[in-house]
């Protein structure tokens, strides 16, 4: 039973993550400065900020080059998966027979893959690490494309044939707006496992650059304050993509809403 | 003699999004012992509402509400009545008697005795020989036997049923019926029943409360004056008395709301 | 397929067939089809690593400057049956040498152990944090949206920072273990989905069961105990899944990212870093990473055939 007004409670959903947010940094910052809490465990907020600014430009170009991977996977998996799921949505065989593929991969530790896909690209390429990101990417977009292919009930298909509409006149009008916000949300998910698997994929080697690498580079020389601020970086570079990615998926579902078909 | 309910000047409103509904609006109503009412009238006529306020899953706005004297949450905290709703709200992952056994299990019943309750409940509502199936694989009219046995499982004096039948056909639904009446019969227990099929309501109760459409209001009270002592079978549904009483049920469905006398001169 | 492949900020219940009586026969069927054409995928999948071999081009297939496709010489690209036939020989050429397969299954076993006692130390953090969520409603408010977020932003980056952490930790004599830094990060990934499912499973029952045990004036934790907690389960499985996948990542991220000697992830590095003269030897350690991910999934599926009367639905 609710005991708040609709208007309290809409004000204390906002305010109460961003509170908790504010505390975290004033307790981080407290510890630091004065808990006597060495530099070398955790660099104050403000100590991080300081090599973010100074840093721009070599964060901003490392960020680039993951970001770049990243973007380079998420097209590449997604055109796969795309392409994948509309013949496993087509042929049931074929579904059988990459359904355990896409569930293995979605369980195993892609980046193990990410040594040996270096040395067979050469260690000068970026590739190894797109093909990484595109893996990554591709399941969740595979799955959810392919669920989304699957909306479309036999009551609609039967009205479908009712007005003898040809196949790809069922494909325009019935199966394409119910999956595209399935792709939408599968790509959502996608971009953040892309992000994060090129990310991972630069500790395992390969060309310097990336954000990953002057992660582990300035943690190795323990420049704990630097090795943040990339990492804060990293971060930034996740969120960033969940956000475009979600507003694209905002506004394909305003003019292509879901919602339980009956 | 104590009423078992008693519902005096009740009015409910609800704020929602899109502004205040007025539920239920000056409501009064007295259910005596052992006795059979059914609430009936259109959606949204505040009927369900009404029934909820006696089981403490709401409270009146305005107004007072007595269940056996007592404010409806002390009756709810001494477990004086059974509820049973629209879906039979078994919990899947327990069999029949599991599920039957719940509200025991709750308040800390020995294990000897639940088990002997359960297969008391269990005859009763003639599903001993399903008690350890699970509810996905009985029939929606047996899932809602359970429920009843389970509303029925602390022995209450009152049972408070919001549309159990509502979901069945409509051959299962004249049977859960007659189940239903020798059960209060048997059990000698106060009902409260919402319903707005207009033949179960007369065929069931002592008395029906003919409620108006938003905001909720009684509009008549029919006295059916069918004796305990009938039988409630196939006979009854097919006498003319009974026709009559469905008549007069549906013309008072369609009537205009009684001013409550105790509301004059407001 | 996996719920939690879908979205893991969203997720979603799977609820367990029930197999009917005399349809036993079927069930069984329908079983041995899937094991079948899912063994022709694996094998299609190695099919088309040997066709793009035989049919490529040699130097890889370059769009402009860049190698986009690699270079399909046995160097680059070992066959399959190589890779197999490497499993039985010798690690190194030294003369008392292991077999290869001995060394990856006993790295393999290091790192599973450590990814464990992750899984376990995450989900247990987990599953206490959910109950508080769902128990003291300003603590969902101010911590989901936190926990959801972190869901899509590389936590893993963390991983070169917490191994310095640990080496510098020192605790009354007691040196905090190397493996530690490890199982470390290993619970913090596997932490997030499992909260966040355990949180939507346990806000998962019907108005109706809620309403039904508030009739029987039961208290909160009865509540948890009898409808809360059976009722998450298939929200809870698909979140195990993603948590027991996201521990053995990490841990073989953090063993790489931290120097851990025994585990696998030392020799998925080392082992391709001698691919150039023994191009077959670096795929091992890959097949070792596998079937950790594997052994993890098929141990979290153990669990939910063991919880499968929790998964059952309420329709007939």
């Amino acid at each position: 039973m609710s005991t708040m007004s609709s208007t309290t409670e809409r004000t204390a959903r906002i305010a109460a993550p961003v509170l908790v947010g504010l505390l975290g940094l004033a307790v981080w910052q407290l510890l630091v400065s004065v808990g006597g809490v060495s530099e070398y465990l955790l660099p104050s907020p403000s100590e991080i900020w300081t090599e973010l600014r100074e840093n721009s430009e070599a964060i901003r170009e490392a960020t680039w080059i993951t970001g770049g991977n990243a973007l380079a996977g998420l097209v590449f998996g997604t055109v796969l998966a795309v392409l994948l799921a509309a013949i496993a949505g087509w042929a049931r065989w074929f579904d059988g027979m990459l359904a355990p593929v896409v569930a293995s991969i979605a369980v195993v530790p892609i980046v193990a893959l990410a040594p040996v896909l270096n040395s067979m690209y050469g260690a000068d390429s970026e590739y190894g690490r797109r093909a990484i990101a595109a893996l990554a990417a591709f399941v969740p977009v595979f799955v959810n494309t392919l669920r989304g292919l699957r909306q479309t009930t036999p009551l609609h298909r039967d009205l479908m044939s009712t007005y003898a509409a040809s196949p790809w006149q069922t494909f325009r009008s019935l199966t394409l707006p119910s999956a595209t916000p399935y792709l939408l949300t599968g790509i959502r998910v996608a971009s953040s496992l892309a992000v994060i698997s090129a990310l991972v994929a630069e500790y395992f080697g390969g060309p310097r650059g990336g954000l990953g690498s002057f992660i582990t580079t300035s943690a190795a020389t323990s420049a704990y304050a630097r090795a943040w601020a990339y990492v804060a970086a990293a971060i930034l570079l996740g969120l960033g993509a969940y956000l475009v990615t979600v507003l694209l998926e905002r506004l394909v579902q305003h003019r292509l809403p879901t919602g339980s078909i009956r | 003699m104590q009423e078992t309910v008693r519902i005096v000047g009740v009015s409910k409103t609800f704020a929602t999004r899109s502004g205040e509904v007025h539920a239920l609006a000056d409501v009064d109503l007295t259910v005596g012992e052992g006795e059979f009412v059914s609430l009936i009238g259109p959606s949204g006529c505040g009927k369900s509402t009404l029934m909820r306020l006696v089981a403490d899953l709401e409270q009146p706005s305005a107004g007072t509400v007595e269940v056996f004297g007592k404010t409806p949450r002390q009756a709810r905290n001494d477990q004086d009545y059974g509820i049973a709703f629209q879906q039979a709200g078994l919990l899947p992952w327990r069999t029949v008697a599991a599920n039957i056994a719940l509200p025991l299990e709750i308040h800390r019943v020995g294990r000897a005795e639940r088990k002997q309750r359960v297969a008391e409940l269990a005859e009763l509502v003639g599903l001993s020989d399903f008690a350890d199936h699970h509810p996905d694989q009985l029939s929606g009219g047996m899932q809602q036997r359970v429920a009843i046995a389970r509303a029925l499982a602390e022995r209450p004096r009152l049972l408070l049923m919001d549309e159990p039948f509502g979901a069945l056909d409509e051959m299962t639904r004249e049977r859960m019926q007659s189940e239903l009446a020798r059960i209060a019969v048997e059990t000698g227990a106060a009902v409260v029943f919402v319903t707005h099929s207009i033949p179960e309501a007369v065929f069931l109760s002592d008395r029906v409360v003919v409620m108006s459409p938003r905001p909720g209001r009684i509009t008549t009270v029919i006295t059916t004056g069918i004796g305990r002592d009938v039988a409630r079978d196939e006979a009854l549904r097919e006498s003319p008395a009974f026709f009559e009483k469905v008549t007069e049920v549906r013309e008072g469905l369609h009537g205009v709301p009684v001013r409550s006398p105790a509301l004059e001169g407001r | 397929m996996s719920a939690a492949l879908v979205d893991p900020t969203n997720p979603v219940p799977e609820t367990a067939p029930v197999a009917r009586s005399g349809h036993r026969g079927g069930l069984w069927l329908a079983r041995a089809r899937a094991v079948g054409l899912g063994l022709l995928g694996l094998l299609a999948v190695a099919g088309l690593w040997e066709a793009y071999k035989a049919l490529g081009p040699e130097d890889g297939v370059l769009v402009g400057e860049n190698r986009v496709l690699p270079r399909t010489t046995d160097l680059a690209m070992p066959h399959v049956w190589d890779m197999v036939q490497r499993l039985g020989e010798p690690v190194t050429s030294l003369g008392d040498a292991e077999p290869l397969w001995r060394v990856v299954l006993d790295a393999s076993v290091v790192s599973l152990g450590i990814a464990t006692v992750g899984w376990l130390v995450g989900t247990t953090v987990g599953l206490l944090l959910a109950v508080l969520m769902q128990r003291v409603r300003i603590a969902e408010w101010g911590l989901l949206p936190w926990i959801v977020l972190s869901q899509t932003v590389p936590l893993i980056a963390f991983a070169p920072v917490v191994r310095s952490w640990g080496s510098r930790i020192e605790i009354a004599g007691w040196e905090w273990p190397p493996w530690l830094s490890v199982a470390l990060i290993a619970s913090y990934l596997a932490f997030f989905p499992v909260a966040v499912g355990a949180l939507k499973g346990l806000q998962s029952p019907d108005r109706i069961h809620t309403e039904l045990l508030r009739s029987y004036a039961a208290s909160a934790t009865d509540t948890l105990r009898k409808v809360r907690i059976p009722a998450s389960v298939p929200y809870l499985l698909p979140a195990l899944r993603l948590g027991a996948a996201s521990a053995v990542i990490g841990g073989v991220v953090a063993e790489v990212s931290t120097g851990y000697l025994d585990g696998i992830g030392r020799l998925l590095v080392s082992y391709a870093g001698q691919a150039s003269g023994d191009p077959a030897k670096a795929w091992a350690p890959i097949f070792g990473a596998i079937g950790l991910g594997l052994v993890a999934a098929g141990f979290v599926a153990l669990l939910g055939v063991l919880m499968r009367n929790y998964r059952r639905g309420e329709a007939v």
